[in-house]
């Protein structure tokens, strides 16, 4: 091992005198036409930390330069919402839940990391997430995840998913949130990159939002939290080192570590200070670390900000500014606050054993002026990193096979004689089997105010215990997330539709109205046009949902890049909906609750066979088009199950998505080990059972309460259609199947312990 | 007459501790906060160790919490007749600091578990289990990865021969526990642990399906007030 060798400070002043050094700008990323742009607005050439900002604020990741044409939408088409207190661009949306409570919530990726190191990459997944929901004044409560893995029975499979989930569960866990719901997907697209969306929400009082802002030239700039170590800095090293060919960084690990315990004395430091009103401007430390904290700090407060970079506590004492700048270490924090509060800021940190630093102060002068031990090495207009990074009109077309894809209709697959042994073979395929391996790794009760949890169609929590100061209401709020990279495949912009449909679906199975959208947007390279085209249109299709169903989208996250070669995944928009429910203690349970009920399906039932669940498992088919979207059929869905929820119409209900009305029955029935006996409302048994129509769900009515649920249908002009009754030990589809309970569960529960162990 | 007041400790890391809180309070009696770093017991009158991952738990599990300032207090207090109960890491911690003998080890399937879990009542000579009925089958939560119990086999023997063995798991062992053990207790009956979670099972609304975990709070409180 060679000793380093610590390369000279690269000063704004030595800036001046050296134009023409060479920098290493595209290995950090940087196209020439950026670089030059840097160059443009500092009238000379960057510091080597100045391009370590610049470098990571104007990636992908940070400045969604590919996305952000098209994200626009979000905005432009938003729907009016007075529930909406906090929208786009801050870390976390705000939504007004009733009562002075507000909740905030959001989703992110994690992908890449997950695929390097499943573990560590799953586990920060969890704890950005939910820093963010903190960095808005909030206490997370509850957390779910939205996971895509490979085909079950692939090799890499077995490594990604233990890990994944184990990650997730040490991290939540020892957290103390409740895992609450989410979703785990298995398809071969991928194989090579496995998605880890996470989910936080949190609770605050409605009029203590807090946003990332740096106001008021004086006021303290303080870090606090974890130490800062060479976490994840990846490309950093080069500008750190001596020569480029230096390889004494190059094992420095690219993806982050977690401390979930000192993630936890974070939350509850954060929550003491806000209760001590102590804080005026807070940022999580996540992608970009110090570099992204700092200037959008900046760029939202006075405009200035003095940093004294060596003040920074290190892990390892050798790091360089560069690398201080882009570490991603986790579990940190950024606060401004009044010379006047800051004594008992610090004081609340030493409580909870936090480090805490004051680093620098808020200026006027416009300008982010960093120094190491004296000497000036930044000295921007933070704006110019953190708001005006490059803006690209991307490139997109149809892909080339789209239409051949889509002419090649699952209508014209042979279709099963043995509808008994079809319903089995679909419950056990992998991704309808039950979840239980995973979920059961989940602490879903800690904190007690769980009311719902997988596999419920939403999570659902009470808000009255949750917060102090909340135990006179009785609100409630549920969450679900939904996406189906199968149907965005054959038409984005119906799938992106459908997985907001979905989500939007299952919050009102439970009683909850649907309130506000969060969204995780996976797709392959914006630098190829097909996928730039699927991107596109799903965004196109998300935004018109958002407005047909009067849900505005709060903010979300963009995932670029899920492609191995040039094999990009299924465009996967993955969707979060927010709802509320007045009276939590009508919420609605999912499944069969009881015997003697009266079984009912709202919706109208279609030959809608495209990417659908039988599909794929039966003729490892794709192809067609997805079922249709039909908006103002869900939110006349919606209004029926919601209203029949809080007038205390419904014993149970569940909705239809993947495996159609089969599965949904099977799944009823497995709820409780209660079963039913029905008949079919159509003259085609398979397509009755087995496709996946959008706006259906099944609920369960006690006889005496039938007609007034028919009537409150009828008014919603929503199909309904008694189908029979609950109770017995099987599921009896009268002229077709009959299927005990026991085999059904045995059939359900075996799947995934037999790949997973 | 004034309620019962019950010690909840809260160290870095614990969990359960809001949960716990409110099950004293749903029960009748005061929760009163004890901090880790206080070596002040507040004069309750009696402790519920909540679970969570103190410290951590990088360690051992409760190997740092039995050195916390509050436990000098409460150590010799316990051993003195004080009640205390402890549930998962409460439980841990009291086997870290030698309240109760065998140790809590990492399950057998090696996975962390969460769920409900058929739990048999074995003896009700403690203070926190004097309402159940011998034999009586409860559902409480379970969430855990280091929840196999074991000692070495005198311990055992004397644990069953003196009718220590508090709780078992019935319908499947989750974790390995030798003996399908679930929960214990010290020879003089005042100190508890369980890796099962009563906390969560208080409502027909929220948590576990049962709300069987109001027997270890109705217990305790109704000794506490006939004291």
């Amino acid at each position: 091992m060679s000793e380093r060798t610590a390369p000279a400070l690269d000063t704004v002043k030595r800036a001046e005198g050296t134009p023409e050094e060479r920098q290493p700008y595209a290995e950090l990323g940087m196209k020439r036409d950026e670089y030059d742009r840097v160059r443009e607005i500092l009238g000379r050439r960057p510091t080597s930390s100045e391009l370590a900002i610049y470098s990571v604020m104007w990636s992908e990741h940070c400045s969604y330069k590919s996305s952000k044409v098209h994200l626009r939408q979000f905005g432009t088409k938003a729907p009016k919402s007075e529930a909406l207190l906090v929208g786009m661009g801050e870390n976390a949306g705000v939504v007004d839940v009733g009562d002075g409570w507000a909740a905030t919530f959001k989703i992110e990726s994690h992908n890449h990391p997950s695929y390097v190191e499943p573990h560590q990459g799953a586990a920060t997944g969890v704890g950005g997430i939910v820093r963010d929901i903190m960095s808005m004044g909030a206490r997370p409560v509850a957390v779910m995840d939205a996971l895509r893995f490979g085909g079950a029975d692939q090799a890499d499979t077995r490594r990604v998913l233990p890990g994944v989930v184990e990650g997730i569960s040490h991290y939540g866990n020892c957290l103390g949130l409740p895992n609450i719901g989410g979703e785990v997907v298995f398809d071969p697209c991928y194989i090579g990159n496995p998605l880890v969306n996470a989910l936080c929400v949190g609770l605050l009082r409605k009029d203590q939002i807090k946003l990332a802002t740096a106001p008021g030239p004086g006021n303290k700039v303080v870090l606090f939290g974890a130490l800062t170590g060479p976490d994840g800095i990846g490309g950093a090293s080069v500008l750190a080192s001596a020569t480029f060919e230096d390889e004494s960084q190059a094992k420095r690990p690219s993806v982050q570590v977690g401390d979930p315990f000192m993630e936890k004395l974070l939350i509850e430091c954060c929550l003491e200070l806000y209760q001590a009103d102590v804080v005026v401007g807070i940022q999580d430390l996540g992608a970009a670390g110090v570099s992204c904290a700092t200037t959008e700090l900046a760029a939202k407060g006075t405009g200035g900000m003095d940093v004294q970079l060596d003040l920074v506590p290190l892990r390892d004492p050798s790091l360089r500014p560069e690398e201080i700048l882009m570490s991603e270490s986790q579990e940190r924090m950024m606060a401004v606050v009044t010379p006047d509060d800051i004594d008992a800021f610090m004081a609340i940190c030493a409580k909870w054993d936090i480090p805490a630093t004051v680093i620098g102060e808020v200026t006027d002068s416009g300008r982010l002026v960093m120094t190491w031990y004296g000497e000036t090495i930044v000295d921007i207009p933070p704006g110019t990193a953190a708001d005006e990074g490059p803006v690209y009109e991307r490139p997109f077309a149809e892909p080339a096979g789209q239409a051949a894809l889509n002419a090649a209709s699952a209508t014209e697959l042979p279709r099963p004689e043995d509808l008994r042994a079809t319903l089995l073979q679909l419950l056990g395929s992998p991704n309808l089997a039950s979840k239980e391996w995973v979920t059961s790794q989940y602490d879903r009760y800690v904190r007690g105010n769980t009311v719902l949890a997988q596999p419920a169609d939403a999570g659902v929590l009470r808000i009255s215990e949750a917060m102090p100061g909340a135990e006179e209401t009785t609100r409630g709020i549920a969450l679900a997330t939904d996406g189906n990279g199968r149907y965005a495949r054959l038409d984005p912009y119906a799938g992106a539709q459908l997985a907001l449909s979905e989500a939007y679906r299952n919050v009102a199975v439970t009683g909850a109205t649907p309130l506000a959208v969060t969204n995780c947007l996976n797709f392959g390279s914006p630098e190829d046009p097909e996928v730039m085209w699927q991107f596109a249109e799903a965004v196109r299709g998300l935004a018109d949902a958002c407005k047909a169903l009067g849900v505005p989208v709060t903010g979300g996250n963009v995932s670029f890049y899920n492609q191995t070669g040039s094999t990009a995944i299924h465009p996967t928009p993955v969707v979060g909906v927010l709802g509320v429910i007045d009276d939590v203690a009508k919420r609605v349970r999912s499944g069969f609750t009881g015997e003697g009920d009266r079984v009912v399906l709202l919706g109208e039932t279609r030959e809608e066979l495209g990417g659908s669940e039988w599909a794929h498992v039966a003729h490892g088919h794709l192809g067609g088009l997805p079922p249709a979207a039909d908006l103002e059929a869900e939110r006349a869905l919606a209004l029926v199950l919601t209203e029949a929820a809080s007038r205390g119409l419904l014993t149970g209900s569940h909705d239809l998505s993947d495996g159609g009305l089969a599965i949904a029955l099977a799944e009823a029935c497995l709820a409780r080990g209660v079963g039913c006996t029905v008949s079919l409302p159509g003259d085609d048994a398979f397509v009755d059972l087995f496709s996946e129509s959008s706006a259906r769900a099944l609920v369960t009515v006690a006889p005496e309460s039938f007609d007034a649920f028919a009537e409150l249908c009828g008014a919603h002009e929503v199909p309904c259609y008694g189908l029979g009754t609950t109770g017995g030990v099987s599921l009896t589809v009268e002229d077709v199947l009959e299927i005990p309970v026991a085999e059904l569960r045995e059939v359900h529960t075996g799947t995934l312990p037999a790949i997973f162990g | 007459m004034s309620a019962a007041r019950v010690g909840v400790v809260t160290f870095p890391g614990t969990l359960d501790d809001q949960d716990a809180a409110r099950a004293v309070r749903y029960a009748g009696g005061e929760a009163v906060p004890l901090w880790h770093a206080d070596p002040d017991l507040k004069g309750v009158d009696a402790v519920f160790l909540p679970g969570g991952f103190s410290y951590g738990d990088y360690l051992r599990c409760g190997a740092i919490s039995r050195f916390a300032p509050l436990m000098e207090e409460l150590i010799p207090a316990a051993k003195a007749g004080l009640p205390v109960l402890g549930t998962c890491n409460g439980f841990q911690i009291l086997c870290e600091a030698h309240l109760l003998p065998g140790a809590l080890m990492r399950n057998a399937g090696l996975h962390y578990v969460c769920r409900d879990q058929g739990i048999r009542v074995e003896s009700t000579a403690t203070p926190w289990t004097s309402d159940f009925a011998e034999g009586q089958e409860l559902v409480l939560p379970i969430k855990h990865g280091e929840g196999r119990y074991v000692a070495d086999e005198a311990t055992l023997s004397a644990l069953e021969a003196s009718g220590r063995v508090v709780f078992r798991y019935s319908g499947g062992n989750p974790n390995g526990s030798l003996n399908d053990i679930a929960g214990i207790c010290n020879e003089a009956g005042n100190i508890v642990g369980l890796m099962p979670h009563p906390e969560h099972a208080l409502e027909d609304l929220t948590g576990a399906p049962s709300t069987d975990g109001r027997g270890f709070f109705t217990s305790i409180l109704k000794k506490l007030v006939n004291a």
